[in-house]
C-alpha cells in the first residue's frame, strides 16, 4: 500500500511537471468557456425548456473538448517509460506490475478531474449574476459531475491501454484516439440508422455516451450507467495488465 | 549468492544466451568480459529479473528469479548499461523515491541517503535536476540508487562507461571498496578495469561462456604468441626483413623515429627469442637500447578467445 502511495505521488508530480499539463489545463478551460458562452446564447434566443447545465453538457464543444483530452494525457503514461528506458529500473526494483499499472492510472485520472474543476464556477457565475438557478432540479449540477468521474474513469482506462501497447507516444495517442472516439461515435448509430434491429439498438442505448450524458444532465441518475462505466474500467485494466505482462515476460 | 544453471534464451533466429552455468559467492567480485553481443546484458537483466529466460534456471540469493521475483529484487541493486533516470526529478527527490520503492521509510531512509550520496559523491548535485547533469554524474546518482537499500548483490551493466579517466578511476575504487560488504558482478570490455578489479573473470562470447578463472590465472593458460620489442639503429638494414628471418618469428612491425627503429616482434608461445635477436643486431652491428618481452596480457586472452571462432 505504501509502495502504491509512493508511485502515485510520484506519477502525479510527473504529470504537473511536465509542460504538457498546463497546455491541456489552458486549452481546456478556453474550450469550456466557449462551450458555456455557446450554451447562454443559445438560451438568449428562444426560450427552452433545458436548463444551463443541459446545453452545456450536450453541446458539440463539451464532447470535442471531453473526447480529445484523454489521449493527450494518456499517451506518455507507460510509452515514456519504455522508450526512456526508465521502465528497466522501475520493473527491477520490488514492485509489483499491477502497483505500476494503478498508480499511473490513479494519476491521470486524478489529473483529469482537476481539469474540470474551473467549470463548477461558470454555474455559481450564472446563478449569482442571471439571479436565477443553474439547475432545474436538486441533482441537476452533482448529477454530470459524477458521470464525468465514472466515463473518466472508463476512457482514462482507454488511454492507458493504449499507451502501454507501445513506446512511441505518437502512436500511443493515436490509439487512444481512435479508440475514444470510435466508441462515441458507435453509439451515434443509434441516430442515423433507424432501421436496425431493437436488440441492438437497445444495446447501442445501454452504452452510449450521449444518452447517458442527455439523461444525467436531467439530474437523471441511472444506477445502470453507475455500474457499467466502472466494470469496463476494471476489464480495461486488466487488459492492460495483461499487455504489460506480455511485453515483459514474452520468454 | 548468484546460482545460474542451463540459462537460455532465445530470440526469433538469434540464441543470445546458449546454457549458461555458473556460480558467484558470496564476497566475490566477479567481471563478465565479452566482445558487444555477447550476451553479458542479457544475463544481467535475467538476473534483474527484468526478462525472462527461455529456459534454465536462475537464482540470486536462493530466490529462483523467476518464480520468487520480488524476493530476489529485494536482493539486489542493478545499474543497467544506459543508465535511465527521470530526467525531471532532482537529485535528492529521485534517490527518496526509489528507496521507499525499495522498502526503505522514515529515518532509516533519510540515514540511507546521505549515506549513499556520500558514497558516491554526489552530494554537490543533490539539488540539480538529473536532465542536467554529466554523465559521470548520472552514473554515480545510477549507482547511488542501486546501493541504497544495502544489497546483499550489486549487478553492474559497463559502470565505467563514457566517463573520462578520473571518473573512471573513482569508480573503480568505489567498486574495490564496495566489494568488501558486497558481492558484485560487473561487466565491461576494458580489461584493465578488470584485472583491478575483479577476483575472477568469466569471459563470455556468442551465449557461452568460455574461461572463467582468476586473472593472473587467465594470462598463464593461454596459447598466443609474446611480443618482444627491440629498439636499434640498424643502419642500412630493413629489420624486418632481417628479423622474420629468425626462426620461431610470426611476424615482425616497424617504425622508423629519429633514426631508431621501433620493432614489435611476435613471436610463437613459450619462446625466449631475446638472445637469437641479441645475436643477430651483434652479427649486424645494430646499436641497441631496448629490448624486452611483454607478458601476454588479458587483452590477448581476449582476443585469442573471441576472434578465433571468426
Amino acid at each position: 500500500m505504501r509502495r502504491l502511495f509512493t508511485l502515485l505521488k510520484r506519477e502525479l508530480s510527473a504529470f504537473y511537471y511536465s509542460p504538457i499539463a498546463y497546455i491541456v489545463l489552458f486549452l481546456f478551460l478556453i474550450l469550456n468557456g466557449l462551450s458555456f458562452w455557446f450554451a447562454v446564447a443559445i438560451l438568449n434566443r428562444a426560450p427552452s425548456e433545458n436548463t444551463v447545465v443541459q446545453v452545456f453538457f450536450n453541446s458539440v464543444f463539451f464532447w470535442i473538448a471531453y473526447l480529445l483530452v484523454f489521449p493527450v494525457i494518456t499517451m506518455r503514461l507507460f510509452s515514456e517509460e519504455f522508450k526512456l528506458g526508465t521502465i528497466e529500473t522501475l520493473m527491477t526494483a520490488p514492485v509489483r506490475d499491477w502497483e505500476v499499472i494503478i498508480s499511473k492510472f490513479l494519476a491521470a485520472l486524478a489529473f483529469y478531474l482537476t481539469l474540470w474543476l474551473p467549470s463548477l464556477l461558470y454555474f455559481l457565475v450564472f446563478a449569482w449574476f442571471g439571479n436565477r438557478s443553474a439547475i432545474g432540479s436538486a441533482g441537476q449540477l452533482w448529477a454530470p459531475y459524477l458521470l464525468l468521474f465514472v466515463m473518466g474513469m472508463f476512457n482514462v482506462a482507454l488511454g492507458c491501454l493504449a499507451s502501454a501497447l507501445t513506446s512511441n507516444q505518437i502512436v500511443a495517442a493515436m490509439i487512444a484516439l481512435v479508440l475514444t472516439i470510435g466508441y462515441f461515435f458507435i453509439t451515434l448509430i443509434n441516430y442515423v440508422v433507424t432501421s436496425s434491429s431493437p436488440v441492438v439498438r437497445a444495446i447501442i442505448a445501454y452504452v452510449a455516451q450521449l444518452d447517458h450524458m442527455d439523461s444525467f444532465s436531467r439530474g437523471v441518475i441511472d444506477s445502470r450507467v453507475l455500474v457499467y462505466y466502472p466494470s469496463m474500467t476494471l476489464l480495461l485494466l486488466a487488459i492492460t495488465y495483461q499487455a504489460f505482462q506480455y511485453r515483459r515476460w514474452r520468454a | 549468492m548468484i546460482k545460474v544453471e542451463k540459462l537460455t534464451k532465445k530470440y526469433p533466429g538469434v540464441i543470445a544466451i546458449d546454457s549458461l552455468s555458473f556460480e558467484v559467492d558470496k564476497g566475490e567480485i566477479v567481471g563478465f568480459l565479452g566482445p558487444n553481443g555477447a550476451g553479458k546484458s542479457t544475463t544481467m537483466r535475467i538476473l534483474s529479473g527484468f526478462m525472462p529466460a527461455t529456459s534454465g534456471f536462475a537464482s540470486v540469493a536462493g530466490h529462483d528469479v523467476f518464480r520468487e521475483s520480488i524476493e530476489a529484487r529485494r536482493h539486489l541493486g542493478y545499474l543497467p548499461e544506459n543508465v535511465p533516470l527521470y530526467g525531471d526529478m532532482r537529485v535528492n527527490e529521485y534517490l527518496r523515491y526509489r528507496g521507499s520503492l525499495k522498502g526503505l521509510f522514515g529515518g532509516r531512509l533519510r540515514k540511507r541517503v546521505e549515506a549513499v550520496k556520500e558514497l558516491c559523491s554526489v552530494h554537490e548535485v543533490e539539488n540539480k535536476l538529473i536532465s542536467t547533469l554529466s554523465k559521470g554524474f548520472r552514473q554515480r546518482v545510477g549507482l547511488a540508487e542501486a546501493l541504497i537499500h544495502e544489497p546483499d548483490l550489486l549487478i553492474l551493466d559497463e559502470p565505467t562507461i563514457g566517463l573520462d579517466p578520473n571518473q573512471i578511476r573513482q569508480v573503480r575504487e568505489l567498486i574495490k571498496s564496495l566489494g568488501q560488504r558486497h558481492t558484485i558482478l560487473l561487466s565491461t570490455h576494458i580489461l584493465s578495469e578488470v584485472e583491478i578489479t575483479c577476483s575472477r573473470v568469466m569471459i563470455i562470447n556468442r551465449g557461452k561462456i568460455e574461461v572463467s578463472d582468476a586473472p593472473e590465472n587467465l594470462v598463464g593458460r593461454i596459447r598466443t604468441s609474446a611480443t618482444v620489442r627491440l629498439e636499434a639503429k640498424t643502419g642500412n638494414d630493413d629489420p624486418v626483413e632481417m628479423i622474420e628471418r629468425v626462426p620461431g618469428v610470426k611476424s615482425v612491425s616497424a617504425t622508423e623515429e629519429e633514426g631508431w627503429q621501433r620493432c614489435a616482434i611476435r613471436v610463437e608461445a613459450n619462446l625466449d627469442l631475446r638472445e637469437e635477436i641479441f645475436r643477430l643486431a651483434i652479427l649486424r652491428r645494430w646499436t641497441i637500447r631496448e629490448l624486452t618481452q611483454d607478458k601476454a596480457t588479458l587483452e590477448d586472452v581476449f582476443v585469442e578467445l573471441t576472434h578465433a571462432d571468426n
